[in-house]
């Protein structure tokens, strides 16, 4: 209870600041359509049509909470307004990403640890590869693969992989290089070899800082997903949503689908934080 | 004469060992001359920097000396290790914490291929050994650090190596479970009769365990007086009362404090 008031304190000053910020921007459009009906608006009906627009420049929380709630639990999930329908297929894009980046990543950690050739090379194209603005690329990788008859789920994973792989690979050569030397010396009066010393030593050692960037990893899969979805003509996804909305002015619809995303990401972060937890007080490492 | 030969378990010819560092090189190491015989309990003791840890690493093959020739069971320090011939016990315990203390015992036996039997008969008799019997699965943080340590003289017993190596393993635990250490340390050294190097810090610690005790001093590292102890093998805790023990004492403390004055 005691860590319950500040956070309800911190989001009701927020909530507060939003409803002021809404209306100082939503106002002109109310006098302006006054002035072109020929009435006077008092400051309270003002008030009142800011936070009931159709196309509001900021709509106000209910109004997104309202067209959130309308967009899941309202309709059916088949639905093409479906906000459900919408980020399944955007969270399929980003597990199936998460799951092809935090592999490659993991390779080339392997790769970088055990071989010096790949431990001079690869980390300087990692951080290239991670330079260039995504929304540059992302539409490139899309036509590309479309043009060789790969399309739908996997052009956005490979996106999404693209965003993913770089924050495993960081955490995972940190982590396969954790043991200290003592330890390596242990391994070494028992003539291990590096295999043994890999799986017996490195790997489990390494668990702390997968996890720690496979956090940062999956909310970069959903960003990627996301903006994968934008160059494919706005067909199907919250990133798609997020076009369409913008297409046609419809800022309610943008800012919901903006905070399925938010929720999205929250809830993939905190299921990797579950499994983290329970995997590192299995090993005695939490 | 061939007795002699087969007694001596190390021996060291002239040892020198220079570390390169970037200011410069440092003789962590000069003229070395040593010889262990089997069974003996040899304890190395010295001021930090005065080479007794880089010696014990040279002995099993983790440091190279740069010269002078050194021999463990008649062959090179690698050739030992890769024969498994010594355990070597850390300063820390280094155990795994994902393993269970069992399953800590018997990594370097999965590492050199024991078959699961094997491995479990192994464990049983070395956690025996150190008197922790019952704790084999439990974690790490159920035990103590002087358990922990126990755990990790079993781990380096199991395979039955002749020569224990033991670097300051005792030096982060309190005197009062030290003391009790090192009586099982010259209990279990009495009952398996392997061949023990012990580095220390401590002066009742080496002179309390050895049958010989080696004293070093710094810069550059070399061996300024190597004592015979004349206390017998079975050896109460209260012999450190006793006059010999405590003149034993002195001499070591001589030997150090000599060491220091030549060396500034």
């Amino acid at each position: 209870m005691r860590s319950l008031a500040p956070i309800a304190t911190v989001l009701a000053v927020i909530v507060a600041l939003w409803y002021a910020a809404a209306v100082w921007m939503n106002a002109q459009w109310v006098y302006d359509q006054a002035a072109r009906a020929g009435v006077e608006v008092t400051f309270g009906q003002m008030v009142v049509d800011t936070m009931a627009q159709e196309r509001p420049v900021l709509p106000v929380p209910h109004q997104v909470f309202a067209e959130l709630a309308k967009s899941t639990v309202g309709m059916a999930v088949t639905s093409k307004k479906s906000l459900v329908y919408h980020g399944w297929i955007t969270i399929s894009a980003t597990l199936l990403g998460f799951a092809m980046g935090t592999g490659f990543g993991r390779l080339l950690a392997v790769g970088i640890i055990h071989n010096k050739a790949m431990d001079m090379s690869v980390m300087p194209w990692a951080i290239a590869s991670q330079t260039v603005p995504i929304l540059a690329i992302a539409p490139m990788i899309i036509v590309v693969l479309s043009s060789v008859g790969v399309q739908g789920l996997v052009p956005k994973a490979i996106i999404s992989a693209f965003l993913s792989f770089f924050p495993v690979l960081v955490g995972m050569v940190k982590g396969l290089r954790s043991p200290d030397g003592m330890q390596l010396d242990q391994l070494a009066t028992w003539n291990a070899s590096r295999t043994q010393v890999f799986w017996k030593l490195r790997l489990p050692s390494s668990m702390p800082y997968l996890f720690a960037s496979l956090k940062v990893g999956i909310a970069a899969s959903l960003v990627g997903a996301i903006v994968g979805e934008m160059p494919t003509g706005a067909v199907a996804g919250l990133g798609a949503r997020l076009l369409s909305g913008s297409y046609y002015g419809q800022t309610i619809q943008i800012w919901a689908a903006l905070f399925a995303a938010a929720i999205v990401a929250a809830s993939l972060v905190m299921i990797v934080g579950v499994i983290e937890r329970a995997t590192l007080k299995r090993m005695g490492m939490a | 004469m061939k007795d002699t030969m087969s007694q001596a378990v190390i021996e060291a010819k002239g040892v020198n060992l220079v570390f390169e560092t970037g200011d410069g090189p440092v003789q962590a190491l000069k003229d070395v001359n040593l010889v262990v015989g089997r069974g003996e309990f040899v304890s190395f003791i010295g001021p930090s920097g005065c080479g007794k840890t880089t010696f014990l690493r040279a002995i099993a093959a983790l440091e190279h000396p740069t010269g002078g020739t050194l021999t463990v069971n008649g062959m090179s320090p690698d050739e030992a290790r890769m024969s498994r011939a010594y355990g070597y016990v850390f300063q820390a315990a280094g155990l795994y914490p994902w393993r269970t203390i069992a399953k800590n015992v018997s990594l370097p036996l999965e590492i050199m291929g024991f078959s699961k039997a094997e491995q479990a008969d192994r464990v049983d008799r070395v956690l025996e050994l150190v008197e922790l019997k019952g704790f084999g699965r439990k974690f790490p943080w159920q035990l103590s650090g002087g358990m922990q340590q126990r755990a990790s003289i079993a781990r380096a017993l199991a395979f039955d190596a002749d020569i224990l190596l033991m670097d300051e393993p005792f030096g982060a635990l309190d005197e009062i479970v030290r003391d009790r250490l090192n009586e099982e340390v010259l209990k279990l050294w009495a009952r398996t009769g392997k061949t023990i190097c012990f580095v220390t810090h401590s002066i009742p610690e080496a002179v309390y365990l050895s049958t010989k005790i080696v004293v070093m001093s710094p810069r550059p590292g070399r061996i300024t007086d190597v004592i015979d102890s004349p206390l017998p093998r079975e050896r109460p805790l209260d012999i450190r009362d006793s006059r010999e023990f405590i003149e034993i004492a002195h001499r070591v403390r001589e030997g150090l404090r000599a060491g220091h004055g030549d060396a500034v």
